[in-house]
């Protein structure tokens, strides 16, 4: 693998055959003109199978409409660990492939792989999904995410009137802000019905372990949970696991209701073909795409699966109603007077959080409500 | 659904359903393994026929809507899978562990290449039979949903015990991993024998895969088995290549592996990462507590190559 972290010979053989290329057909050619010519190579990086029912097939879902573009080529590779492996793909997809612009999709190629890659290779953009960039980083990275916790707040208030313990149950996969938030969201949401409610999480510690994800959901099931929803990346077993133990099911990711039938409430789902195609048409216009770029339902950059047939009219107009309020901006989740899970303050009465808040982004706890620990 | 409140009660039945539901490949495996290593190879490829025979059996299920034939597609994937693997060992200079290391390489390749259009459909499930009848509480009833598979395992572990220690062909496989001359001077064909059980083996370790993928926990992706074909081989050494002990220890292995869900969801929150590493914690404690210096081997077949 050092070839790969050693390019320079390679590039430079690149660059000096293509200049004597260049000499020896001389003014036959316009210098520049090929360059101009030059499709866009664009890399996408998914962390597990890119049909999984959930985080990577949205995604791939995303790349496959940056692929009917015209003048661009798409690579992709799945699989890939949030280790050096990463390192090496992406190195791979600059030096041999000639990706200019890449899209790796998980959480944890941020840091410290994308910012060790992104000073040494000025020449390509690398567009994070999740990450939290900020002033310092290397400029040529950028980082984009969608509002998805609204939509686990939706999620909420479906499973709000649909629970009859009033016990509600959260499948997490680690115990990252994205997560928190959506755990938060979904506690929050469905407290907005009924403020007696509780949200048992348990946490499997990786993004895909079928067997592990299937007694977590069992797990909940015994305790009484009777709305279940998740956060990892392929959510297929949670849910055919929660419908066969008789729990309703919040999706995730993308629209599972194939898979849980009469048991499916609604979903958060993610939108990316519209993200990407656009990305990808701003980069081959040459306009620049911000360092951080975020969006939510009213930004088509989440939508929610269409309500089952299990949801009550109750549900169904304080679902619509708040789904408006959400789309005409500035909705909060978060709002005092609010604890987390160990009493301290979060949000004092009259402070509010709003969905685009930042501060949101480095979320490190459970609200009260939330039975768990995020170590 | 009405659901009672169990409380801390949600531990011991997590355990206990999770011993039942987690175990069952753990079972198959070892005890193909078991067979295989009784006549003198270890075949470290059963990792790969796991996950071709989850493949498999979800894909053929699948096309056929029937469960039953993709149990059957499993075992005999997995069949051919250990052939493979017995008749290029037969070789001089062939190493079984080697062998053993591409075949778990070859049949994980294979299995995500021709798996990839079955992530996504819903194939039958292989039924269960209820044996909580008898409570009203319905987190038991859940708990004691057995899977046929699982009884199988079961039945399968008591007839290998008896075969070994009782039938000719136990006697057989065992003169052939204990003495390769002893056999020979039999009249017997060690290759063959060994061709035999590791095929064998193989095919179990296959419906081992069709469970994971039809039963529990019922769909077919990529990180299905997450290393439960190798845990299972090891599994043998801890249960001293005895088929009753490999049941056991299965059993161990799946209780284990649910006390991490099971005590978050009761609220034993702090450090679940460690509470995830109990099946392998207990392991190594079991080890060292069994171990001896003195009979550091007992009950190992005489041509394996670990003990050679």
């Amino acid at each position: 693998m050092s070839n790969l972290t050693r390019p320079n010979r390679r590039r430079f053989l690149g660059t000096a055959s293509a200049a004597l290329g260049a000499a020896a057909t001389g003014s036959l050619w316009q210098p520049g003109a090929a360059r101009a010519a030059t499709p866009l190579t664009v890399g996408f990086i998914y962390v597990g199978p890119k049909d999984d029912f959930g985080y990577n097939q949205s995604h791939a879902e995303g790349a496959a409409a940056v692929k009917s573009m015209e003048g661009v080529t798409v690579l992709e590779e799945e699989n890939v660990p949030e280790s050096q492996d990463v390192q090496n793909t992406m190195l791979s997809m600059i030096n041999f492939d000639g990706a200019s612009l890449l899209f790796p999709t998980s959480f944890g190629y941020f840091n410290p792989h994308i910012l060790e890659l992104a000073p040494k290779n000025p020449e390509v953009r690398f567009e994070h999904c999740g990450g939290l960039w900020s002033e310092g980083n290397p400029t040529n990275a950028g980082s984009y995410f969608g509002y998805i916790g609204m939509g686990q707040y939706l999620n909420g208030i479906a499973a709000g009137h649909a629970t009859k313990s009033k016990k509600i149950g959260f499948v997490a996969a680690k115990p990252i802000p994205q997560v928190l938030n959506n755990i938060n969201s979904f506690l929050l949401g469905a407290r907005a019905v009924d403020p007696g409610i509780t949200c048992q999480v348990i946490f499997t510690g990786e993004w895909s372990l079928a067997v592990k994800e299937a007694e977590a959901t069992n797990a909940l099931a015994d305790q009484g949970c009777d709305v279940i929803t998740c956060h990892v990346d392929g959510p297929k077993v949670v849910c055919e696991t929660a419908v066969s133990r008789g729990a309703f099911v919040c999706g995730y990711h993308a629209d599972q209701s194939p898979l849980a039938g009469d048991k499916y409430l609604t979903g958060a789902e993610w939108n990316w073909a519209a993200v990407y195609t656009d990305m990808v048409r701003k980069t081959i216009a040459g306009e620049a795409i911000p360092n951080f770029v975020r969006g939510g339902l009213a930004d088509g950059f989440i939508k929610m699966s269409p309500l089952g047939p299990a949801n009550s009219d109750a549900a169904r107009k304080q679902f619509e109603a708040v789904k408006a309020e959400i789309m005409a901006g500035g909705f909060a989740a978060i709002k005092g007077p609010l604890k987390d899970n160990k009493g301290n303050v979060i949000a004092a009465d009259g402070q509010a959080f709003v969905e685009t808040d930042v501060a949101l982004e480095s979320m490190g706890y459970l609200v009260e409500g939330v039975l768990g620990s995020t170590s | 659904m009405e659901t009672v409140d169990i409380g801390l009660w949600g531990v011991p039945l997590a355990i206990l359903g999770g011993a039942i539901r987690v175990s069952t490949p753990f079972i198959f495996v070892s005890l193909g393994e078991c067979l295989t290593e009784r006549s003198g190879r270890i075949n470290l490829g059963l990792e790969g026929t796991l996950v071709f025979g989850a493949m498999s059996g979800y894909a053929v299920a699948y096309e056929t809507n029937s469960a039953f034939f993709g149990v059957l597609a499993a075992a005999f994937a997995g069949l051919l899978f250990g052939l493979v693997h017995g008749w290029i060992c037969k070789f001089k200079g062939v190493n079984d562990i080697a062998i053993g290391i591409a075949m778990m390489l070859l049949g994980m390749g294979l299995a995500f290449f021709f798996g990839k259009p079955y992530v996504q459909p819903v194939a039958p499930d292989l039924p269960a039979i209820s044996f909580g009848w008898w409570s009203s509480i319905p987190q038991v009833q859940a708990a004691l949903q057995v899977n046929v598979l699982f009884l199988l395992g079961g039945l399968l572990a008591v007839f290998m015990t008896w075969m070994f220690r009782a039938t000719r062909v136990g006697l057989i496989v065992r003169v052939v991993g204990d003495s390769t001359d002893a056999a020979r001077a039999m009249g017997l064909d060690p290759d063959l024998v060994r061709l035999l059980a590791t095929g064998v083996g193989g095919a179990l370790a296959g419906i081992g895969g069709a469970y994971l993928s039809l039963y529990y926990p019922g769909s077919w992706n990529e990180g299905i088995s997450s290393g439960q074909g190798l845990m299972a081989i090891a599994l043998v050494i801890f249960a001293r290549w005895s088929p009753a002990n490999c049941f056991w220890a299965a059993l161990l292995f799946g209780g284990a592996g649910a006390l991490g869900p099971a005590l978050q969801s009761v609220g034993v929150t702090q450090g679940y990462y460690l509470f995830f590493a109990a099946p392998y914690v207990l392991t190594l404690a079991l080890l060292i507590l069994t171990s001896s210096t003195e009979r550091s081997m007992q009950g190992a077949p005489l041509e394996l190559s670990l003990t050679k």
